[in-house]
């Protein structure tokens, strides 16, 4: 690890101040930047501490919540404004990482969490994410792990995030404060695909910081749900996810939301899937025809081919779970 | 007598020590003057190190010495391995890159976080070649290995077994495959290494065999065994990985001799897939066949694993298919394809862990073939005396291992068509194997003391690699000696005390066990001949055969009022202790025998129909292993054998890039092992077994037959659940969609 300062802010003001500097990253809960630090794919010459700031609370926001940038994984998933109105995130954060993780993890981190593809973790291998114009091994190489939808030749890169999926599915809104004050950026804006430059990940700007994030009401918050497939029974990142949610009245349902995670470049907003099931009864047909949607445009390579198959499944399934949940 | 400590599940000697953070492992013994050393990896497979700039790594303060090819001391030895566990090591000799993560240099500093930091800042050129790491690419130069002395030959024939096909009435012809998996025991390989002069060294080394690494180390280095010293106290996990001297002792002992200084070297996660071992991938041809009534009449067993380009590692997986069933006709055979990767070497169970799955799976598939209950073909089949070396089994209970285990699985319940079996909305499947392992035995020394304090010390070279050696050899000294286990101390793990053989084919308890009992019986046939024979005392003029020893003290059978202590015995003769080595070989009686451990799986799983996530959700194991000293260490050998079985069949594999044969998954976040969620409850049944010929104390060896099987196991109840044969480990859910 790269010898580096550290110091602690515990005003806001100040620690955007400090955001100004050169080769100044914010650390948080730590799970992702210090891994990250220690393989040397971070090198941050300072580290600015933010876990003294007054981010962290969890609060009703007018018919919605708001939840503080700091506020941590097992403090989100098991609050009574999450657990009870928007099952869908409680059950995402708690298929992630472990308890000890989930205690640390913040939620404005998770938002940042970076890819865990192997060659951008490893800085003795190329790597568009991490050195542009050096080349995405992954493409060729050993990919089981690797994105299908939301692809360049430039990235292949899957997002991580469990969390993440959930907000998006929720129409939740990231709210951020940098040198132009405060912005408010919903989250299918947030994260942005490869394309030419893997090196972007999110549209927060240098220099700012996460303040909270807001989920609103919704009509169908409250049915919703999280299912993550994975290669063991727990502490494994999704190869495939999909949070679900429905809106259901007179039998028909009314507005739908299909998001998948753990095989796209960022939480992937499946709106093809959605249209299937708008208008419709909510069916076993309707949800494997969403299913089918959901995948379409995938593009599959050596080893992660089979997540076609099984991203189409989990949609499919997550629905026909959700119905008989309710 | 005393009350027998042997049997009973006593608790860890040493586990206050663990639980507490207070047992010293390797890497925090605490020495004055110790420099941090940190290995720099080569970042090609195969080619030559043309530039290797470490100006910007020296000018790092705290650095104190940065070792590479272009500075190090030759050590003539490194390429030289002599004994069975030592391995061709890669230590700074010369440019040449053989496999990706090769030692190409070693940065040492005051402090860890320099040495590290300085290591990342050493820039290496290279003029690579094209490396292969696809088994299928070298097979066409597959070849035999050279037999290892004192072990099986890589061929076998017995019997025609082309006759035998020719008129069978069923018959399986399958390939199986295993991965490349890595050890990845929970403590980093880890050395400190002293060199006090030129010619005097002390390691402290996590390793499974002291005496093993003394004798390499010092031949490499040219230097006097006697005055090389390995101490290890705590070892956690060793699995194999730690059987061997692997390059970073070398770098480390070279190290301290360049800069004069103690050098500690822990390698890091990302190095434990680089440099010290793995267990090769196989490819496993094997043909089953029977008669009509599930009578084998043919099995063949062709086994090709991956070795470096420089070294020489096979996979015996084939063994275990000529001695497990009764079958007239049985042809095996071993070859290797040489890689550009690294050595692969023993990981537990070597051979029976991965050929199993082969075998086991593929009688499985002929039991289907013939509409047999897999259980019953097994039983048809039961071997009563060792089809390969033709001689009897020193004990074999595996009769006993089925029957128990099945009655406790409830295996009478299954359905015998696959996808018949629900439970909601998962598939269940129930899937069985036999387990084996020879029950070996090398020489070993011990050495008992009975002190004037009437406590006594018990030593023994060795090493407790986490599996009870402490615990089991103080049980086993303390009923030799008569005394109660708190007043007996045993203490292994530093080459000043008796030798001991490596930690490793399950020996430790047979081979170190069977000196310290003797060592034991011989201080108390002395104080017993002393107490009868020496100066005064209640018992003097008794025949030794009338005097028993009960917790420290000797009693005449005749009259138990009259006894004397060991304190008493001692003080009266004027002596301040007494002490006794002894030599054990492998007992007589072994070679007349057939001498191997016994156990069957029975293992439910479920299986969710639209994902294929495997979930293995009951175990039932019966396991014969003749005397079990401590029935709390053994179920803990059972089970985590068992665990890592159940990772063999669904989650470890080490992947390569083939274009590069670079380890692509190289942390525990990438290489999958099983998490508690993914593990029962396990059922472990020991069946008691009486072994008079398998050593001195009857205990036949525990610590890896219970991986062995539970890889087929595991696969035969998927078969079961899902209808769907999967003959690749690990058993990952694409290959169920």
């Amino acid at each position: 690890m790269k010898p580096f300062a550290y110091s602690r802010e515990t005003g806001l003001d100040h620690a955007l101040a400090r955001g100004k500097e050169d080769g100044v990253r914010y650390l948080a809960g730590g799970t992702t930047l210090i891994d990250l630090m220690r393989l040397g794919v971070e090198e941050p010459s300072t580290v600015v501490d933010l876990r003294a700031l007054p981010l962290r609370d969890i609060k009703a926001d007018g018919d919605g919540v708001q939840i503080g940038a700091l506020a941590t994984n097992t403090e989100v998933a098991y609050h009574p404004l999450i657990a009870k109105a928007y099952p869908v995130l409680s059950e995402a954060l708690l298929s992630g990482a472990s308890p000890q993780l989930r205690n640390m993890a913040s939620v404005g981190g998770n938002l940042l969490q970076r890819t865990r593809c192997s060659y951008f973790r490893d800085p003795s291998s190329p790597c568009n994410k991490r050195m542009a114009g050096s080349g995405c091994p992954a493409l060729d190489g050993y990919n089981r792990s690797n994105a299908i939808l939301g692809v360049s030749s430039s990235c292949i890169a899957t997002h991580p995030s469990d969390m993440a999926v959930a907000l998006l599915a929720l129409d939740a809104v990231v709210h951020v404060r940098g040198g132009g004050g405060e912005r408010a950026v919903p989250m299918g804006d947030f994260h942005v695909a490869p394309g030419s430059t893997p090196a972007v990940e999110t549209a927060l700007q240098k220099g700012e910081i996460i303040t909270h994030v807001t989920v609103p009401a919704s009509p169908f918050a409250q049915r919703s749900h999280y299912v993550k497939v994975r290669d063991r029974a727990s502490y494994a990142f999704a190869l495939s996810s999909a949070a679900v949610a429905l809106d259901v009245s007179g039998g028909v349902v009314k507005s739908a939301r299909v998001v998948l995670g753990g095989v796209a470049t960022k939480p992937w907003r499946a709106t093809e899937a959605e249209a299937e099931l708008v208008g419709k009864p909510p069916t076993s047909m309707s949800f494997d025809a969403a299913g089918a949607a959901a995948v379409r445009g995938a593009v599959p390579r050596t080893h992660n081919a089979f997540k076609v198959e099984l991203a189409k499944r989990t949609v499919a399934r997550a629905l026909r779970d959700l119905v008989g949940k309710a | 007598m005393t009350a027998s400590s042997v049997g009973k599940p006593l608790d860890r000697v040493d586990g206050r020590l663990k639980v507490t953070g207070t047992a010293t492992f390797s890497a925090e013994v605490a020495v004055a003057n110790v420099a941090h050393a940190v290995i720099v990896g080569a970042t090609i497979s195969k080619g030559k190190i043309t530039a290797l700039d470490v100006g910007e790594a020296q000018r790092v303060p705290g650095v104190v010495a940065v070792l590479t090819h272009l500075n190090a001391a030759k050590v003539p030895g490194a390429d030289k391995p002599t004994e069975m566990t030592d391995k061709v090591v890669q230590v700074l000799q010369n440019d040449a890159v053989l496999y990706d993560g090769q030692p190409i240099a070693l940065v040492v500093a005051d402090t860890l976080e320099h040495a590290s930091h300085a290591a990342s800042l050493v820039k290496a050129t290279y003029a690579a070649e094209a490396a292969i790491c696809e088994m299928d690419k070298e097979i066409g130069a597959g070849f035999a290995p050279k037999a290892a002395p004192g072990r099986p030959p890589p061929d076998s024939n017995r019997g025609d077994i082309d006759a035998a096909l020719a008129t069978a009435f069923a018959r399986v012809d399958a390939t199986y495959t295993t991965p490349c998996e890595n050890h990845n025991p929970l403590e980093m390989h880890a050395t400190i290494a002293v060199f006090q002069g030129e010619d005097h060294l002390t390691l402290y080394d996590a390793t499974q065999g002291i005496f093993g690494l003394r004798k390499r180390i010092s031949k490499a280095f040219d230097l006097k065994p006697e005055n090389v010293r390995v101490i290890s106290h705590f070892v956690g996990g060793g699995f194999g990985s730690k059987g061997s001297a692997w390059s970073h002792v070398f770098l480390a002992a070279m190290a301290s001799r360049a800069t004069g200084r103690a050098v500690k070297l822990s390698i890091t996660r990302q190095q434990m897939f680089a440099f010290v071992g793995y267990r090769p991938q196989t490819i496993q041809q094997v043909t089953a066949a029977a008669s009509k009534d599930g009578t084998l009449v043919a099995l063949r067993h062709e086994v090709t694993s991956a070795t470096s380009r420089f070294d020489t590692f096979a996979e015996p997986s084939a063994n275990v298919t000529r001695m497990l069933y009764a079958c007239p006709n049985v042809k095996t055979s071993h070859r290797l394809v040489r890689l550009d990767v690294a050595t692969p070497t023993f990981t537990r169970a070597p051979g029976e862990a991965s050929g199993s799955f082969a075998l086991e799976s593929a009688l499985d598939e002929l039991s289907y073939s013939l509409k047999m209950d897999p259980l019953a073909l097994r039983l048809k089949n039961y071997a009563e005396t060792d089809p390969d070396e033709k001689k009897p089994f020193s004990s074999k209970t595996l009769r006993d291992c089925y029957t128990q285990g099945a009655a406790k699985f409830g295996w009478s319940k299954r359905k015998p068509e696959p996808r018949s079996m629900r439970d909601g909305n998962w598939l269940v499947g129930f899937g069985m194997a036999t387990a084996t392992y020879p029950s070996r035995q090398s020489a070993a020394s011990a050495l008992a003391r009975v002190k004037k304090d009437g406590s006594a010390q018990v030593l023994a070279g060795s090493q407790d690699i986490g599996t009870g050696t402490y615990t089991i050899m103080t049980q086993i000294a303390a009923d030799a000696l008569g005394m109660s286990v708190e007043r007996v101390h045993f203490d292994l793990g530093d080459t000043t005390f008796p030798e001991t053989p490596v930690s490793g084919g399950s020996q430790t308890a047979s081979s170190v066990g069977s000196a310290v009992k003797r060592a034991g019986m011989a201080v108390r046939t002395k104080l017993i001949d002393l107490a009868v024979k020496g100066k005064g005392g209640p018992l003097n003029g008794m025949s030794a055969e009338q005097v028993d020893a009960e917790a420290g003290v000797l009693v005449s059978k005749q009259d138990r009022t009259k006894s004397d202590s060991y304190e008493a015995v001692l003080a009266r003769n004027g002596l301040d202790q007494i002490e006794e080595k002894i030599d054990e070989k492998e007992k007589a009686e072994r070679k007349d025998h057939s001498t191997h451990a016994f156990g069957a799986h029975f293992i439910e799983v479920k299986v969710d129909p639209d994902f294929g996530e495997v979930r293995v959700s009951r175990v039932v194991s019966a396991f014969a292993a003749g005397k079990i000293l401590n029935r709390k260490t053994a179920r803990s050998q059972f089970i985590g054998g068992i665990v890592w079985g159940l990772g063999l069949a669904l989650h470890e594999h080490t992947e390569r890039d083939p274009r590069t044969s670079r380890v692509v998954t190289k942390d525990l976040a990438d290489y999958h092992v099983p998490v508690h969620a993914d593990v029962p409850d396990m059922d472990i049944v020991m069946v008691d077994e009486v072994d008079p010929y398998v050593n001195e104390i009857g205990a036949k060896g525990v610590g890896e037959i219970g991986i062995v099987g539970v890889g087929a196991a595991i696969a035969n109840a998927v078969y079961h659940a899902t209808g769907k044969r999967v003959r690749s480990l690990p058993i990952t859910l694409d290959k169920l969609l």
